[in-house]
């Protein structure tokens, strides 16, 4: 169906169409320099274990709080853990977590959304009402709700920070498909015998694909902010665990004499944050530039 | 807003009841026995079925009675009270900095477009929204407290002590009001009554402040009442980290104690005050734009 759809003419606009998003994309060199550094941290999150100069959790208590050298490029914590290495085994953590935390928030979110579009009505009011409670709390006090009931952790904190992504996903994905349930191709897809499933995941959710990107990509940053948040209250992944926001709150302590215990992890979730930031922004003006504010 | 309020009140409710861990059995002691515990559950009531507890809660809680703090046996009105005005204090004192820096600073930059303040004040917000609150605050502490010894490194002690945590909690907010504020004014000024206001020779400071600026500022508005509902909830991140005796700081420590009806109260608070900056906001609107018009 799709193919015979897709010959001729509209390939070729659609192709046309692409080219030119990339072209927007390359013209901004701060996009470039988001996908860069996004690319280099997900290398590291995949390299993780084999690249770290040291074992991350293995201690040498005659070098505790060593400042940055040619030995140690970060320094070395309380323990006399090389920090460097840790920050490079915590990219699994603190980057896994937002990650999934927002691809969780995304398919429940889509789901939610398209579902809302395609069966209107009753369902659709209610679950409007229902997102507009889940967006009266602020969103990090949601989460601190969630992981206070499900108790800290890993996993917690991804369910925690993903659920409340989920409500902005839902609108972001009901709108166009709402506005493609009248389209003529829907009627036409409903006229030859397609399911409620193939309809919504097949017709509907497909014109939602460029602001779904662009989401997620943004809201990727605030997850990490968030996961490293929680952690640095004590309720998301706990020491020894080298994640990012747990190793600033146990460097905290240490501020006055070796300020590189928060500083290195601190930085290095900044940066992190940015390059999904920078990304986002780039991916939105070239892929959907109503959406820039 | 009162079956949201219902809602959240269920929800937070409930929620705090999955909580594992028994509050009884940490206010009885470790060497309390069984008996002990079971003295502490039906003095506190949690020895009744759950939607008891909530019918109790909702009854007394519109009467505004909370219960009492399982941790200091202090009515948890007066608890609350006691932390809110710190918290009223750090965050209007945010939200005023947040907004007269970030609509400074976003007028000028769409006033000197694409001019070194601009490109500069860009990349200062883009690393704004992206550094962590914790983080920045405890650089600060690190820069003007250990080095310097400007400002103290936590507690409330006097209006230098609000500085570095309502700095802290504004930076963030006022990054995202300037690149709201710039590209609002931008959009504004390309818009055919600013062409015509300067074609009939009005001044351009006056163009600036009572054609553009009053139009830019619409959307601004609503921007800063959701900035506004952020604020509130980085607070929690905030006030912990400058061991700020505040709502959010409260929170942190509920949630270590389980005290219930602190925590349950808490919520709802903090989900009324996300309600009210909403309401306020719409109002505000209105008032900005008399094209809105509400039936």
């Amino acid at each position: 169906m799709r193919d015979v759809a897709l010959t001729g003419a509209p390939r070729k606009a659609r192709a046309v169409t692409a080219r030119r998003s990339w072209a927007r994309f390359f013209r901004r060199r701060t996009a470039v320099a988001g996908a860069i550094i996004t690319a280099t941290f997900l290398v590291i999150t995949v390299l993780g274990f084999w690249v770290t100069p040291y074992p991350p959790t293995a201690t040498d208590y005659s070098h505790t709080l060593a400042p940055p050298s040619l030995m140690h490029p970060a320094g070395t914590d309380d323990f006399g853990r090389d920090i460097l290495s840790r920050l490079i085994a915590g990219a699994r953590y603190s980057l896994g977590m937002g990650l999934s935390a927002v691809t969780l928030g995304a398919a429940l979110g889509s789901i939610w959304g398209v579902a809302c579009a395609f069966n209107g009505g009753f369902f659709d009011n209610i679950s409007m009402r229902v997102a507009d409670i889940l967006f009266a709390f602020p969103g990090i006090l949601l989460a601190i709700a969630i992981v206070a009931v499900l108790g800290p952790g890993l996993t917690n904190v991804v369910i925690a920070v993903g659920v409340f992504s989920v409500p902005s996903f839902a609108r972001l994905v009901r709108a166009p498909s709402l506005a493609a349930m009248g389209q003529e191709y829907v009627h036409a897809a409903r006229a030859i015998g397609a399911g409620g499933a193939r309809i919504m995941f097949r017709h509907l959710l497909p014109t939602a694909l460029p602001p779904i990107i662009v989401y997620f990509t943004l809201r990727i940053g605030t997850a990490i902010l968030t996961a490293s948040a929680l952690s640095f209250l004590g309720l998301g992944v706990q020491p020894p665990t080298p994640e990012w926001g747990a190793m600033l709150a146990s460097g905290r302590l240490f501020i006055n004499v070796s300020p590189q215990l928060v500083i290195a992890p601190g930085v290095t979730i900044s940066l992190a944050v940015l390059g999904f930031n920078l990304l986002g922004d780039g991916l939105r003006d070239a892929l959907d530039p109503r959406l820039r504010t | 807003m009162i079956p949201i309020l219902f809602g959240v009140s269920l929800g937070a409710f409930a929620f705090l009841h999955a909580i594992p861990g028994d509050p009884a059995r940490l206010l009885a002691g470790p060497d309390a026995t069984l008996e002990d515990v079971r003295a502490v559950q039906s003095r506190l009531g949690l020895d009744r079925p759950l939607f008891v507890q909530y019918a109790y809660f909702v009854r007394n809680a519109l009467g505004g009675d909370f219960g009492r703090s399982y941790r200091s046996g202090a009515p948890v009105r007066q608890v609350l009270g006691e932390h809110f005005g710190p918290t009223l204090e750090l965050s209007m004192a945010s939200i005023g900095l947040a907004v007269v820096t970030g609509m400074g600073i976003g007028t000028l930059q769409a006033v000197r477009r694409n001019s070194v303040p601009d490109y500069l004040s860009t990349v200062f917000s883009v690393a704004g929204i992206s550094t962590p609150a914790f983080f920045l605050g405890l650089l600060l502490i690190y820069v003007f407290s250990v080095d310097v010894h400007w400002f103290p490194t936590g507690g409330m002690s006097g209006l230098h002590s609000l500085v570095l945590p309502a700095v802290t909690l504004a930076a963030a907010s006022a990054a995202v009001i300037a690149r709201f504020t710039r590209s609002s004014l931008l959009e504004v000024v390309g818009e055919d009554f600013i062409r015509t206001a300067r074609a009939k020779g009005v001044a351009a400071r006056r163009v600036l402040m009572r054609h553009s600026l009053r139009n830019a500022l619409i959307p601004v508005v609503t921007l800063v009442g959701l900035e506004f509902g952020f604020l509130l909830g980085g607070a929690i991140v905030v006030e912990t980290v400058f061991s700020w005796p505040g709502l959010g700081w409260l929170l942190i420590q509920s949630i270590g104690f389980r005290d219930y009806p602190v925590l349950t109260a808490e919520i709802l608070l903090f989900s009324l005050q996300f309600l009210t900056i909403n309401l306020v906001v719409d109002v505000l609107y209105a008032a900005l734009d008399p094209r809105v018009v509400y039936a």
